[in-house]
């Protein structure tokens, strides 16, 4: 297991919510890839965490850009390292995007930037819902999780649309490497991050980011949280190499959904049954997680 | 060694990023300005131009990757048409605010519905406010010549913003006329690489575009106001630098044909220009006081030689080749504005045009022909669209 | 995190708009402009006595506000902390107490 490197490349001062995880994304993910990177930014929760001009939160250059072009701003960036020979083994282009950047407004100029085999790092932390906008739902937005325009009404109640994989969206488009990570594991999520920039061709990372404002949750509860998402299975930490898959944390005693689901506000309305339901689902994707793992283990 | 090709506008425009020495290109393809990106593509691929070509998934990640590449310190350029334009228009803006010198070629084609693909400016002319310089040009030499140009002037320190070089659809984009391609050395001589101060840099690690607060977000405007209002001086002062390097003269903001003295004046931009010159000395032979200026830029608007052309002058004739929903056409409009408390004149707008609708010498001439007979009647009407189903007698007649 | 010489390179306490770069380029260190300690409610209190400086706090530090120095314990930056409690809950000793800040000012 990778140690935790002492750098900090993400500097004090950051205007982050606290127990912010989409601030603990940047500091492990800037600690597994050094100074000698460049980030790309468009509007979501890490437009305003560097603070306001002219504060700058980065030990690495950072380029902030229109809400829906995080993959062509990736691009435009390491065609211009390109033709002044700068080596992508060298300098790492990383495009950082909330998961409605990526998994919504992003999603076109991602699916671009993966088809054109760029050589950057997308990475998709995932707070789950327009956070920086006042807690919207988004297309990451689990099944059954009161947003702020998923209101609990009278008539129509809670998001009834399941989370959409960008896992397997990313894989659909034949790239190296994908991996989910979580910050509450530090270790093997500086591990996977560097083993992306070591990887030539488009990498996507998706990172699991509590956001305790917009889940009504205990802001200490924070890496609480990841430990159980990813203990239940609601969020397992796996990669996919060169289509292969491999889940690098399996949990020892798979813990219910409902201990993760109720230490968050936004899940307080939920039925039993509705809870039920998530945990079928849940063990669905799980049992078909290991099944993909088991196919490519065998090939 | 310089040599004169028989080549279409949209060829004009991919050897002017050529000889720009164009360090990366993205674009998405659109009806009229295939070609810029086919041939640019060919000259990658055969290895005489030295680019990063991506080929991006749509016209707004376009912009964007030029805006990310031109932020790196790489030279970009792209090329688009109406609705391609039109979905850029979110990052126009920001290469403008952002201060990037990002260098596009846009195929002016009217915007949908009903679909069309042929000539109208009003795709180019609904970006006007968006921080882009304008260069609406007569030919395919022009459109080389602008290219190099607008490079030069958009990453001029004082200036660094970007622009767009404009060509009407076929009968520029896709018409083959003689155009001089200039020798590599003698355009190297005239735009030194770019090489910014500040750029996208690990060993400086700084933020690009950060948020502002209403504590800055108006100084910051007004820094960037500043710099366009530089950029009439710095065109006519890259224009007369141009044109003694090349011995060509692209027409800096304005172009005057025989204006000299004249009752009345003729507005112009892009293809129709050169037919109406032709139909301007037709007029002259026959006795009429008329001359024609053709509007090159029309970002920045060149406010003050408006003034300066429009002394003595009884009627100005405005032809538009668009309709932009509002009171009539664009250049109309800002013509009345650069006037307005200077000059007291007849000023007529003629929509003309709009969606590739044949404008021949016959049709212009009773165009020019109304304008100059507002001297004796005054002013008919303020608007007047040209060559309607419902009044073809009127100008074909 | 930044050498002093890399600090304020393009404008150093801008008055107007001729002090301004060309565009919104950032390069103030956020640590110089944010005190974000000030948004605290609960401050976190480490019993020296108890720290068994693991460094545990110190990784899930989201506001980069703890670090572990060798006999002293954990030691807490209150000009950055937000007191979000991370660190108390994480603490696999129970060394950090979460007292509310209204008695410390």
């Amino acid at each position: 297991m990778a140690k935790i490197p002492e750098i900090e490349l993400m500097d004090k001062g950051t205007t982050a919510c606290p127990g912010c995880g989409a601030a603990h994304a940047m500091r492990y993910m800037l600690k597994a890839l050094g100074k000698k990177t460049t980030i790309n930014i468009p509007a979501c929760c890490w437009a305003v965490i560097p603070g306001v001009y002219p504060s700058r939160n980065l030990g690495i250059p950072l380029l902030y850009h229109a809400f829906e072009t995080t993959g062509a701003s990736s691009s435009g960036i390491r065609a211009a390292l390109d033709a002044k020979g700068v080596d992508p083994r060298e300098v790492t282009v990383v495009g950082f995007a909330g998961d409605g950047g990526t998994a919504d407004i992003g999603i076109q100029a991602l699916s671009g930037c993966l088809e054109r085999n760029t050589d950057t790092i997308q990475v998709m932390y995932d707070n789950e819902a327009y956070m920086n906008t006042g807690i919207q739902r988004s297309g990451e937005t689990p099944y059954g999780a009161w947003t702020t325009t998923t209101p609990v009404g009278s008539e129509k109640e809670w998001k009834k649309n399941p989370k959409k994989n960008m896992m397997e969206i990313a894989k659909a488009h034949g790239i190296p490497y994908a991996a989910t990570v979580s910050i509450g594991h530090p270790e093997s999520m500086i591990e996977k991050i560097k083993k992306a920039k070591d990887i030539p061709g488009p990498k996507f990372i998706h990172i699991y980011a509590p956001c305790p404002t917009g889940w009504r949750s205990d802001p200490s509860d924070t890496i609480e949280l990841c430990r159980l998402a990813v203990d239940s299975c609601t969020f397992p930490l796996y990669e996919i190499e060169d289509g292969d898959y491999n889940i690098y944390k399996k949990p020892k005693d798979k813990k219910p959904v409902k201990d993760y689901l109720k230490r968050q506000g936004r899940f307080r309305h939920l039925p039993e049954e509705e809870v039920e339901k998530i945990q079928e689902n849940v063990d669905r994707e799980w049992e078909l997680l290991l099944k993909k793992e088991e196919i490519s283990s065998e090939e | 060694m310089s040599e004169t090709r028989i080549v279409s506008g949209n060829f004009a425009a991919a050897y002017g990023a050529k000889l720009s020495r164009v360090e990366v290109v993205a674009a998405y393809p659109i009806t009229p300005q295939t070609e810029v990106v086919e041939k640019i593509a060919e000259l990658v691929a055969d290895g005489e131009m030295d680019a990063e070509y991506i080929k991006v998934e749509s016209e707004h990640s376009a912009m964007a990757a030029c805006i990310a590449a031109s932020n790196t310190g790489a030279r970009a350029y792209t090329a688009s048409s109406a609705h391609g334009l039109a979905l850029m228009h979110e990052m126009l803006m920001w290469a403008a605010g952002a201060r990037l010198p990002v260098v596009m070629t846009n195929i002016n084609r009217a915007m949908g519905p009903p679909w069309s693909v042929w000539a109208d400016h009003h795709d180019t002319l609904a970006q006007k406010g968006t921080g882009q310089m304008q260069f609406f040009c007569e030919n395919n030499q022009e459109v080389l010549d602008s290219v190099i140009m607008a490079f030069k002037i958009c990453e001029d320190e004082e200036i660094m913003l970007p622009a767009m070089v404009v060509e009407d659809a076929f009968i520029l984009s896709h018409t083959k006329e003689p155009v001089e391609i200039y020798d590599q050395e003698l355009v190297d001589d005239f735009l030194p690489p770019y090489d910014p101060d500040y750029k996208i840099d690990v060993d400086q690690p700084l933020g690009f575009g950060s948020l502002g607060m209403p504590d800055w977000y108006m100084d910051f405007r007004y820094k960037k106001a500043q710099a366009f209002e530089k950029t009439p001086e710095k065109i006519q002062e890259v224009n007369k630098e141009f044109k003694e390097v090349f011995g060509r003269d692209p027409g800096g903001l304005i172009e005057e044909y025989k204006t000299d003295g004249v009752d009345v004046l003729i507005v112009t931009m892009g293809s129709i220009s050169s037919t109406s010159k032709d139909v301007i000395d037709e007029l002259r032979d026959e006795g009429h006081n008329v001359g024609l200026a053709r509007l090159r830029t029309f970002r920045p608007f060149p406010v003050e030689q408006f003034r300066e052309i429009t002394k003595g002058v009884n009627v100005v004739g405005v032809l538009d080749r668009n309709y932009t929903f509002g009171h009539g056409g664009d250049a109309a409009r800002e013509i009345k504005d650069a006037l307005y408390g200077h000059r007291d004149l007849i000023l007529k707008d003629y929509i003309v045009g709009l969606g590739g609708r044949d404008l021949t010498p016959k049709i212009l001439k009773k165009v020019m022909l109304d304008a100059i007979s507002l001297q004796d009647k005054g002013l008919d009407k303020e608007i007047e669209w040209v060559d309607l189903r419902a009044d073809r007698k009127k100008w074909r007649g | 995190m930044s050498e002093e010489e890399d600090i304020f390179r393009i404008v150093k306490d801008p008055k107007d708009h001729t002090d301004l770069p060309r565009t919104e380029i950032t390069d103030c260190p956020s640590h110089l402009m944010n005190k974000t300690g000030s948004w605290r409610t609960l401050r976190p209190i480490v019993d020296k006595e108890k720290c068994i400086e693991c460094g545990i706090c110190w990784k899930f530090c989201p506001d980069v506000s703890i670090e572990v120095k060798e006999g002293e314990g954990a030691v807490v930056d209150y000009d950055f902390c937000k007191g979000c409690g991370i660190c108390a809950k994480e603490c696999p000793v129970d060394a950090i107490d979460m007292e509310k800040e209204a008695d410390y000012v």
